[in-house]
C-alpha cells in the first residue's frame, strides 16, 4: 500500500481542546468539509489552510513549496479585519462542526490570477471562477484542529483514510484502483471499472458528495444507484463504495491530479482517469486531464487512462475504439447529457446504456437532479 | 523584474558533465521538455519517488485497530 502523500497520514483531531474563551466565526459547509478532510488526512500532507508561499507555489508550479505535487489551493478567505496573525479562533459550521484555526498569516491574492491558473479561464460562467470571484479579498493560512465533527447524511458510507487503509489490508488487497464519480453509473462506467479491476485486487468507488452544479445527479440518487449496481453486478469482496465529502471544483486537469492524490491517501495504488475528468462546458480538451499526469512522475499513484466505452450493435456488447473494428453507425454512445435528457423526458434508458436495476432507482425519483 | 528575482530564488544550480548535458540536449529534441533543467528535474523527481518507502505497518495500536475493524463490521464493510 502506498504511503500517504508526503509520507505521513495527517491526523489533526483534538476533541478535548479548550475552546471556551475563543472568538468564533461561522463558516460554510464546504469549508467545514475541507477542515474535516485536512483533519482526517484526506488532504495529507496539509495540516491547515495554505499560507502565502504554498499558495503561490500551487498556483504557479502545481506543487507545495517542498516540491510535493499539489494542484488545488485549499484556502480560507476573509475580509482581513476580523482577526490578526497569531490569533487562534474557533470555526463553527451549521452542521455542528467545530475546529480551531491558528492564523499564521493573512495575505492578499489576485483573484483573476487564481482563476486563470487553476481553471485556465477567467470566464465568470465557469462555476469555479464564479466561486473565486465571490470570495472575500484576503486569505488566511495556518493549522487547524478538529474539535467536533459535523452531522451529515450518508454516515454509513463515510470512511476516513485510516479506516480504508485497514479495510484494504483486511481484505488482502495490495493493489487498489480508485474510481471518482459524480454520476449515476451507465454501462460505460461499469466497463471502465471492471476493465481496471481485472488487473488489480479491488476497486474503491468513491463518489463526491457535496456542492455540485445544477443538473448534476443528487447525492442520494448516485449512492442508491451504485448500491444497486454493486449488489447485482459486482463481487462483494472486490468492490468498496464510500463517499468523499468535498465540493466539485470543475478544474479539469488540475482537479484530476488533486483527486488522484486524495485517493492515494485513502490507500489506493491506481486511479482511473476518463474523458474530460472534472470538466465543465468546453473549458478543457477531452483528454487534457490525462495529459497533465505526464508532468508528475512523482505522484505516487498510477493513473489508468481510458477513452470512452460505447455499445456496438455489431459486436453485441460494450467496447471501445481500440477493440471494435466497426463503423460509428453501429455504435451507441454513453453521453451523460443524452442520458440526462432521456430521464428528464421520463424515458427509461435502454439496457444497452444502463442496467435495469440502476435505471429503476433513477426513475423512482420525481427529480433526480440538483436544482 | 521583482517577479523574475523571486522565481530565480526557487532554483539552484547543479553541475553535470558536459558530455552528459549534450546527450540530454539531443534526447529532449522534439519532446515536451524545453530545457536540460526541466528534463533533469523530471528524472530526479521520478527517481526519488520510486525510492519512497511503502507505508510502514503498525501505524495504529492493536486496540485502535480493533475499534476501527468493529466500525467497519458494523457498517457492513467487513464480515
Amino acid at each position: 500500500m502506498p504511503a500517504p502523500h508526503g509520507g505521513k497520514l495527517i491526523y489533526r483531531v483534538n476533541r478535548n481542546k479548550d475552546i471556551d474563551d475563543m472568538d468564533s466565526i461561522e463558516i460554510s459547509k464546504e469549508l467545514a468539509h475541507d477542515i474535516e478532510n485536512i483533519a482526517f488526512g484526506v488532504f495529507s500532507p496539509l495540516e491547515g489552510f495554505l499560507c502565502r508561499e504554498d499558495f503561490e507555489h500551487v498556483l504557479h508550479h502545481m506543487r507545495l513549496q517542498n516540491d510535493l505535487p499539489w494542484t488545488i489551493p485549499i484556502v480560507f478567505d476573509l475580509e482581513g479585519n476580523e482577526f490578526k496573525e497569531g490569533d487562534e479562533v474557533l470555526l463553527k459550521a451549521e452542521n455542528g462542526m467545530l475546529a480551531t484555526f491558528a492564523i499564521e498569516e493573512i495575505y492578499d491574492y489576485n483573484k483573476k490570477e487564481y482563476a486563470e491558473k487553476v481553471f485556465k479561464t477567467t470566464d465568470i460562467q465557469h462555476p469555479g471562477v464564479k466561486k473565486v470571484m465571490d470570495m472575500k479579498n484576503k486569505l488566511a493560512g495556518g493549522k487547524i484542529e478538529l474539535v467536533k465533527e459535523g452531522r451529515e447524511n450518508f454516515e454509513k458510507y463515510y470512511l476516513k483514510p485510516y479506516e480504508t487503509r485497514i479495510l484494504f489490508k483486511e481484505k488482502g488487497w495490495r493493489e487498489i484502483v480508485a474510481f471518482q464519480t459524480r454520476n449515476v453509473p451507465h454501462l460505460g462506467h461499469e466497463y471502465v471499472q471492471k476493465t481496471a479491476l481485472t488487473f488489480v485486487d479491488g476497486i474503491f468507488i468513491n463518489p463526491i458528495i457535496g456542492k455540485k452544479k445544477k443538473g448534476d445527479f443528487k447525492d442520494e440518487v448516485i449512492l442508491k444507484a451504485y448500491d444497486a449496481l454493486i449488489q447485482h453486478y459486482y463481487l462483494k469482496d472486490r468492490a468498496v463504495l464510500a463517499i468523499l465529502r468535498t465540493e466539485m471544483r470543475y478544474a479539469g486537469p488540475r482537479e484530476a491530479i488533486f483527486h488522484a492524490i486524495v485517493r492515494k491517501n485513502f490507500g489506493c495504488t491506481h486511479f482511473i482517469v476518463g474523458r474530460d475528468h472534472a470538466g465543465v462546458g468546453n473549458y478543457y480538451g477531452p483528454y487534457e486531464a490525462q495529459e497533465i499526469f505526464r508532468e508528475f512522475p512523482d505522484l505516487g499513484i498510477t493513473p489508468i487512462f481510458f477513452k470512452s466505452f460505447f455499445y456496438c450493435k455489431k459486436c453485441g456488447g460494450v467496447v471501445n475504439e481500440k477493440i471494435c473494428p466497426h463503423d460509428k453507425e453501429h455504435h451507441i454512445y454513453y453521453s451523460g447529457t443524452a442520458i440526462r435528457k432521456m430521464i428528464q423526458n421520463g424515458e427509461i434508458p435502454p439496457e444497452t446504456m444502463m442496467r435495469k436495476e440502476v435505471a429503476e432507482i433513477v426513475m423512482s425519483y420525481e427529480n433526480p437532479f440538483v436544482e | 523584474m521583482a517577479e523574475e528575482k523571486e522565481e530565480k530564488g526557487k532554483y539552484t544550480t547543479v553541475s553535470i558533465p558536459t558530455p552528459l548535458a549534450e546527450k540530454i540536449k539531443k534526447r529532449i529534441e522534439g519532446t515536451g521538455f524545453n530545457s536540460i533543467s526541466s528534463y533533469v528535474t523530471y528524472v530526479l523527481r521520478e527517481l526519488l519517488a520510486s525510492m519512497e518507502e511503502e507505508e510502514k505497518e503498525e501505524v495504529f495500536s492493536k486496540e485502535d485497530e480493533e475499534k476501527i475493524k468493529e466500525r467497519l463490521r458494523a457498517l457492513g464493510y467487513l464480515d
